[in-house]
């Protein structure tokens, strides 16, 4: 079920060709998407999601430690995010530092008590956290506006010197920021995976024994992973804030960790483009079927089932195997 | 074991149809585009899955009789209404999705939604920033129209203030001064149990009260604590099933003998399904099927009844019922579609009774677009002889613009657009 | 005051025994064979729900006795046809096939019985209190606890003197010498999971005679089963019962003095136990990693 492990492809040697298709895809969303009967804030949407889950990923796909609960660092970043606007400055660069600073320091402390655990305990303590946010972000309600969610804040342009990037009212333009935050948030995430630390975590993967008795400190490597993949979740979870001028307890709990999960699998968790197709797939079926039918809850759980039944390598993982037999 | 499924031939061919399935969702919008856009489309926007969906089934189901009928007679400014329904699952993201989805890819020209205070609010974030007119039918929590107020969101149901004035008179009247609140621990119901408290304090009424989480299932303890103070009333703050279980709880332990019980919503939906025992109190009804003396209620109940399953509509229903003819009105006043323009021709605009459908005349207030329509105070009770639907008897009738404080205490101050 | 605490401990043993019963069915199928079945709660409402359906006809005592055996049947039937193509894999999957089944029942049970809440009739001599003093504790409440008492204890006595329990209990401490001393492990594990199913089952009619019914009613009831099997030790069934009597108890007493708080407290032992004792109360090391 491994794949060996001297040719497990790293990101960074990707086929160019593959590369230049997704981007050209990305960049050219505003002009294709209304005519598949899409709309430029479900794009958004999509990459939002996407980035979330690639950042799960490096933790799931590339160190092989299953976090259930990774909403709650989504949610802590949009909570920062809507906080910084609403209580410090309107300033969406501040805002999107805040958020990340705070889902990622939640998440790197977390992972110290977490690191020694593995398996089904560690995914259930990883749910508890999970919980324990969502619940303090809706008790706490004179911060956080509780039930409710957060709200009375919006994204602020952002202000260059030379120009004025009016993200606040316009559309397209905000499409292409968040565009242009998943482009670095990716391209670093890519760089990490391919240095020596990104490697070490591919060992891990593999055979955690074998990585300890080779002298690698695995906890460490674990704990590391955990949480670079919090801060750039957290950073997912301030776009998200953004995207919506809200922020609510919802984005906390276990059901959109599932979600997280969910799109992780579909998309392919073993690839580094995987989450992107899965998030595109996820956000297309739950904006469709839910116009189509309330009984949407059904078809999104069996497209749960039966991509785990029958599909889960998830569709860029089926590619990539396509394309090596 | 093999951990793989054997199924290669129709895994692919499972995956060439679903691919064409989806290939065909994704070219259909595109065809219906192509067919003109003459109608005048609404979008709805209600949690129609989650723990509000049987309010969120009614509003709908009462949205779109009352579409059908509206274009019996002609639809909007003569042209055909078209009811585009989304579900926003309870969740502020989706039905924030929804709402761009509705204005963007649609081009609705109207907004309605969302029973979720919360994603109300969310919602009026895109529609006030789109420049859309937008109408909440259900959502109670005051600020919508209050301090969060906006030029062009109207709201139909009652503010929390508004129903704990109604309800306050006559439960000191009858009862006495003596309060205990059960509350939710939220905006919604600490607002509440706030308006409550203030015009008991009025009154010269003293209380004890307990906040609760929102979903409790258990309310012995809070219950011990309230026979304890023996108050002459409980008020039951709670909502969904946390209302059902302590109205069920408190008629077990017996507590209906000593104290009266009241609050401010008992909603039909809540009451049918209770047990007969727990099917009593003393509650505040934002429209009643059973209006005797208003004989236009009539003809709409016996019109609507068969189209949702023979029952009686509920408030829900006719909420929805207000809130799409007040848009019509709005958009025949204006002669226009445009947002501005509509909103400015609804405020102070008195509907007509055959929309109206209750004693009072009722309007949107200009200063902060809320709907003063009456108040229905009187008690809860099991089925009486007309029918299963009988449940409530009115005793009072209250304003709105009684019950409402003036626009300057909701704290709302429109700024239109330049 | 005194009266009002022990008013509170007796209603916290009684909430708290209610969480048992949900948690050890988790904690059952966890422990046997590493699944968290998020669909727990979904179970639960399953119980529930039938129990609904065969009222009109069997009435009450007979509902309670037969829906827990049908749920039961269900998922025999679930974890032959779904859950058994997981086990050799990694466990995300597992996580991630019982959370779509969760979604693909609770929908199932809206489309069957309506999003409405719907109320099960209970027998009208469990309604009345047990004594005037103690108005609180209707005998519903005592047969609740009796219920579980009986149930707790079956269970044990299952696990302990039947061969099937033995084999459950040797599979949890290592199911590959089982395996290899010739034992059926796939139907052990159906066994196992229906047996699960059947306390929650159990569990979801008495919550329905107690609550009412609604499509959601599993999602409230499932973190607190999370909460007690940390609490307790995964791995411990004794830890799962401990765990549960005790947040059960922490919350109503937390009611007496700060009654906003009475869920938080839950989270909060639960953050200690994580803290000072991350195996919980009686988990033993290693076990589950």
């Amino acid at each position: 079920m491994s794949t060996p492990l001297a040719t497990a492809p790293s990101p960074a040697a990707r086929p160019w060709r593959q590369l230049l298709v997704i981007w050209a895809l990305l960049l050219t969303v505003p002009l294709w998407l209304p005519l598949l009967g899409g709309y430029t804030a479900m794009a958004g949407r999509v990459l939002v999601f996407a980035l979330a889950a690639m950042s799960f990923n490096m933790l799931l796909g590339f160190t092989g430690v299953m976090s259930f609960g990774h909403a709650a660092y989504f949610g802590l970043g949009a909570y920062g995010a809507g906080l910084c606007l609403k209580f410090v400055a309107a300033s969406t660069p501040l805002a999107m530092l805040a958020g990340t600073l705070l889902g990622g320091i939640a998440g790197t402390l977390f992972g110290l008590l977490l690191v020694r655990r593995r398996g089904v305990y560690f995914a259930m303590v990883t749910i508890a956290f999970g919980q324990v946010c969502f619940y303090i972000a809706y008790k706490w309600d004179d911060l956080t506006g509780g039930y409710d969610g957060l709200r009375g804040f919006t994204r602020a342009p952002i202000d260059l010197g030379f120009v004025t990037l009016d993200i606040a009212n316009n559309g397209t333009l905000f499409y292409f920021f968040v565009l242009l935050v998943f482009g670095l948030a990716v391209g670093l995430q890519a760089l990490i995976l391919a240095s020596p630390f990104g490697r070490t975590l591919l060992a891990i993967r593999e055979n955690e024994r074998r990585a300890r008795f080779l002298g690698l400190p695995v906890e460490r490597h674990i704990w590391l992973s955990f949480s670079i993949s919090c801060f750039f979740t957290a950073l997912a979870g301030s776009l998200y804030a953004l995207l919506n001028n809200f922020a609510d307890p919802l984005g906390l709990n276990y059901i959109m960790s599932g979600n997280i999960v969910m799109i992780t699998v579909m998309g392919g968790m073993r690839t580094f483009w995987g989450p992107l197709v899965g998030a595109v797939l996820f956000v297309m079926l739950q904006d469709y079927v839910s116009s189509m039918t309330t009984n949407w809850m059904f078809f999104v759980g069996m497209t749960f089932v039966l991509v785990v039944l029958f599909f889960p390598r998830g569709l860029m993982g089926m590619l990539k195997k396509k394309a090596e037999a | 074991m093999s951990d793989k499924i054997r199924l290669t031939t129709p895994r692919r061919k499972f995956l060439t149809a679903t691919a064409a399935l989806g290939g065909l969702q994704l070219t259909s919008p595109f065809i219906i585009k192509a067919r003109g856009e003459t109608p005048v489309k609404i979008g709805f926007i209600d949690p129609i899955t989650g723990s509000l969906s049987a309010l969120a089934v009614s509003e709908v189901e009462g949205a779109k009789w009352t579409v059908e009928q509206m274009n019996k007679k002609g639809g909007i400014l003569g042209r055909p209404v078209q009811l585009l329904v989304e579900d926003s699952a309870n969740d502020t993201g989706t039905g924030v999705q929804k709402a761009h989805k509705l204005i963007e890819r649609d081009n609705v020209d109207i907004i309605m939604g969302d029973v979720n205070s919360g994603i109300a609010y969310a919602i009026m974030g895109v529609t006030s920033d789109k420049k859309v007119f937008h109408i909440v039918p259900g959502g109670h929590t005051d600020p919508i129209t209050g301090k969060d107020c906006k030029w062009n969101t109207f709201r139909t149901c009652n503010t929390t203030a508004m129903d704990a004035s109604a309800v306050t008179g006559e439960l000191v009247k009858r009862f006495g001064k003596k309060w205990f609140f059960i509350t939710p621990d939220y905006a919604y119901g600490q607002t509440l149990q706030a308006n409550f408290v203030k015009k008991l304090t009025e009154l010269g009424g003293t209380w004890q009260g307990d906040m609760l989480p929102i979903s409790s299932s258990d309310f012995s303890a809070t219950l011990i604590k309230a026979k304890a103070y023996k108050p002459d009333v409980l008020l039951n703050n709670m909502g969904g099933s946390a209302q059902i279980n302590c109205m069920k709880q408190f008629v077990q332990f017996g507590m209906n003998k000593e104290m009266a019980l009241g609050g401010a919503l008992f909603e039909i939906e809540s009451v049918r399904s209770v047990p007969k025992e727990a099917q009593a109190g003393w509650w505040c009804m934002e429209w009643y099927w059973n209006q005797p003396d208003v004989p236009l209620v009539k003809q709409f109940v016996d019109e609507i009844s068969p189209a949702i399953g023979g029952k009686k509509p509920t408030a829900r229903h006719w909420m929805s019922y207000v809130s799409l003819h007040a848009a019509r009105l709005a958009a025949e006043t204006a002669k226009s579609l445009d947002a501005v323009k509509m909103a400015h021709a609804l405020a102070d605009l008195e509907l007509p009774p055959e929309v109206a459908l209750m004693p009072g005349k009722i309007k949107y207030r200009a200063g902060d677009h809320q709907l003063m329509s009456d108040i229905f105070v009187g008690q809860v009770h099991p089925p009486g002889p007309g029918g299963p639907d009988d449940l409530f008897k009115i005793e009072s009738t209250v304003t709105g613009e009684q019950a409402a404080g003036s626009v300057e205490s909701t704290g709302c101050q429109i700024t239109w657009p330049s | 005051m005194l009266q009002l605490v022990l008013f509170n401990l007796t209603n916290g043993l009684i909430v708290g025994a209610f969480y048992v019963l949900m948690a050890l069915g988790l904690s059952l199928i966890i422990n046997l064979s590493n699944v968290v079945n998020f669909a727990h709660g979904n179970f639960l409402a399953i119980g529930g729900y039938l129990a609904f359906t065969l009222t009109p006809y069997l009435g009450f005592w007979g509902a309670l006795l037969v829906s827990p055996f049908l749920t039961a049947i269900f998922g025999y039937v679930i974890e032959k046809l779904l859950i058994r193509h997981v086990y050799a894999r990694n466990h995300i999957y597992s996580l991630l096939l019982t959370f779509g089944l969760g979604f693909i029942l609770q929908d199932a049970c809206r489309f069957i019985w309506g999003p409405s809440p719907l109320p099960l009739g209970i027998p009208d001599i469990l309604s009345l209190p047990i004594t005037p003093d103690l108005f609180f504790v209707t005998w519903y409440r005592v047969f609740m606890v009796v219920v579980v008492i009986v149930a707790v204890g079956g269970l044990f006595a299952f696990l302990r003197y039947t061969r099937v329990g033995m084999r459950i209990r040797a599979g949890t401490l290592d199911l590959d010498t089982v395996s290899a001393l010739g034992v059926n492990v796939a139907a052990l594990r159906s066994y196992n999971f229906a047996v699960g199913s059947f306390l929650a089952g159990l569990a979801g009619v008495l919550a329905a005679g107690q609550i009412g019914l609604n499509p959601n009613m599993g999602d409230d009831l499932i973190m607190p089963s999370f909460i007690a099997i940390i609490v307790g030790g995964v791995g411990s069934l004794t830890g799962t019962l401990l765990g549960g009597l005790l947040i059960g108890v922490a919350s109503a007493l937390t009611t007496v003095v700060y009654p906003a708080g009475a869920e938080a407290v839950i989270y909060i032992i639960m953050a200690l136990v994580l803290l000072i004792r991350p195996r919980g109360l009686l988990g033993e090391e290693g076990m589950l990693t």
